[in-house]
């Protein structure tokens, strides 16, 4: 295991300073490197969709367990210290009391400040309400060093769904749980949030970095798996004149990037499992970020193959990902302000692909 | 002797002609076989989504939704941890094992041939393709 995390380290401090050829210079040499027009200049750290999954009495399904478990000691390891650390939801699995517990307990191993952002998976047992007394807030803002930080609540579905069409709270939860479920229902923010993000936005000047966090991609994927938030177009109106935005979210269990406009969106790795690409279900459409050079197909052998955490440098209000993939070379999606998109750092020239970065 | 040796050939004919017009079947007998396959293929997305499969709680449709990134269209194929060729179904028992920490089926159990009857459906229209990764 030690070995292991000091590989890992080092893989990560290679990658991270790849682009100075030296590859033991420490992390802050980079981003002082890269710092320009004044713009907030930190790093932070970002795990996401551990799945928490109580078997019974005091047990929990290993696997997922292990991915979390490895998530919080490589990320208590990094130097220079992140400023911070998000959670980006989806910490239980059946949104149980004794599987939120299990995870918070994992995630308090952190020694740092922890944002988190809620899950459906941590929700639709008991509408987010043990959540709460862990976590605070389902939606909230805050500033750190110059840029303004957004946690929504993306998970939200028609009132009708949530409160008139199961006869229990578990009924509800396993419905929402199964991904590919067709008595599943859209995410939505709803209007109550969408009000609350207008008048957020309104104190924010619009040169001020602007960070979205959110479960769910802000943008339309594919419907079948709930790759998509029902209000996209609105929630990209109100980011639209802002100078720099960045979305980051969960949910999808894989890497993908885009562009809309000024709206850098990148996703983020799960620690339990990842998922298929939606193109790869053979009887439907999706529309997959054209930008996105995918991850390795997962080698089912290997249970911590295609899952990772993510370690993030905020510098001229955009925000670069360093993938830090467990049983995969670690992949850097940095924004090219060239280009004005974010790209994979080795990846992008179609001539560098590996054939398991292909799927079908 | 001859009398018999010749009977028994009429006999041969006699069932092979038989056997000729029992390969004719109606379109209804069509529907009604692809009304078999169909049930089989519910049973399947029953089990593939069942918490209850393994003994863990964790079903297959939580890494693989739609039956997805299973490629039946890709069996037989060489699987590097087994070293050898394999069929879709070792494979499945191989998920049974170890992330659902449960025990294998037979390769004709009723439930291994529903798993795999629902996997296909998802996939079909996908060219064949054995041995490809
Ligand atoms: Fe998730
Ligand atoms: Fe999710």
């Amino acid at each position: 295991m030690s070995n292991k995390i000091l590989n890992t380290r080092r893989d990560f401090l290679r990658t991270t300073a790849s682009g100075l050829v030296a590859g033991m210079l420490p992390v802050s040499l980079v981003r002082l490197a890269s710092a320009q027009e004044g713009g907030p200049d930190f790093t932070f750290a970002y795990v996401s969709d551990a799945h928490i999954q109580h078997v019974k009495g005091s047990q929990f399904v290993r696997n997922w367990d292990r991915g979390l478990i490895r998530a919080v000691a490589e990320a208590n390891l990094l130097e220079p210290k992140p400023d911070f650390v998000v959670f980006g939801g989806d910490l239980a699995q059946l949104g149980t009391k004794a599987e939120l517990d299990h995870g918070a307990e994992i995630l308090s191993a952190l020694n740092y400040k922890t944002y988190a952002v809620l899950g459906e998976h941590d929700y639709y047992l008991d509408l987010g309400e043990y959540w709460s007394e862990l976590y605070g807030d389902h939606y909230y803002s805050w500033d750190h060093k110059g840029a303004h930080f957004v946690t929504l609540n993306s998970i939200l579905t028609y009132d009708d769904w949530t409160f008139n069409r199961w006869e229990s709270a578990e009924r509800r939860m396993n419905e929402m749980a199964g991904l590919d479920n067709p008595n599943g229902s859209p995410f939505m923010v709803g209007k109550k949030q969408m009000d609350w993000l207008k008048k957020d936005l309104a104190k924010v000047s619009k040169d001020t970095p602007v960070v979205v966090f959110s479960h769910s991609p802000l943008q339309k994927i594919y419907k079948g798996w709930n790759f998509w938030t029902e209000e996209a177009e609105d929630i990209q109106a109100l980011l639209k004149p802002f100078n720099k935005v960045n979305v980051i979210y969960g949910h999808v269990h894989q890497i993908q990037y885009n562009q809309i406009g000024n709206i850098a969106f990148t996703s983020v790795m799960s620690t339990a499992w990842p998922w298929p690409y939606p193109e790869s279900y053979a009887q439907a459409e999706s529309h997959l970020p054209i930008l996105t050079v995918p991850m390795n197909r997962a080698d089912p052998f290997n249970e911590r193959d295609a899952t990772g955490w993510q370690f993030m440098n905020m510098h001229t209000g955009r925000v670069d990902l360093e993938f830090n993939l467990y049983d995969n070379t670690n992949r850097t999606v940095a924004f090219n302000e060239q280009k004005g998109h974010p790209e994979d750092t080795s990846y992008s020239d179609p001539t560098n692909r590996t054939p398991a970065q292909r799927h079908y | 002797m001859k009398k018999i040796a010749s009977i028994l050939l009429a006999a041969c004919v006699a069932a092979y002609s038989v056997e000729v017009s029992a390969d004719e079947f109606t379109k209804e007998d069509a529907e009604r076989w692809m009304e078999q396959f169909e049930q089989v293929a519910a049973e399947g997305r029953a089990l593939w989504t069942s918490p209850e499969l393994g003994t863990n709680g964790v079903a297959c449709a939580q890494c693989h939704p739609n039956a997805t990134n299973t490629h039946p269209e890709t069996y037989p194929k060489f699987q590097k941890q087994m070293g050898r060729v394999v069929h879709m179904w070792e494979m499945i028992n191989w998920c049974l094992r170890n992330p659902l920490e449960g025990a294998d089926l037979a390769a004709d159990d009723p439930k291994m041939v529903a798993l795999q009857a629902y996997a296909y459906k998802e996939r079909r229209g996908v060219e064949l393709a054995p041995g490809k990764h």
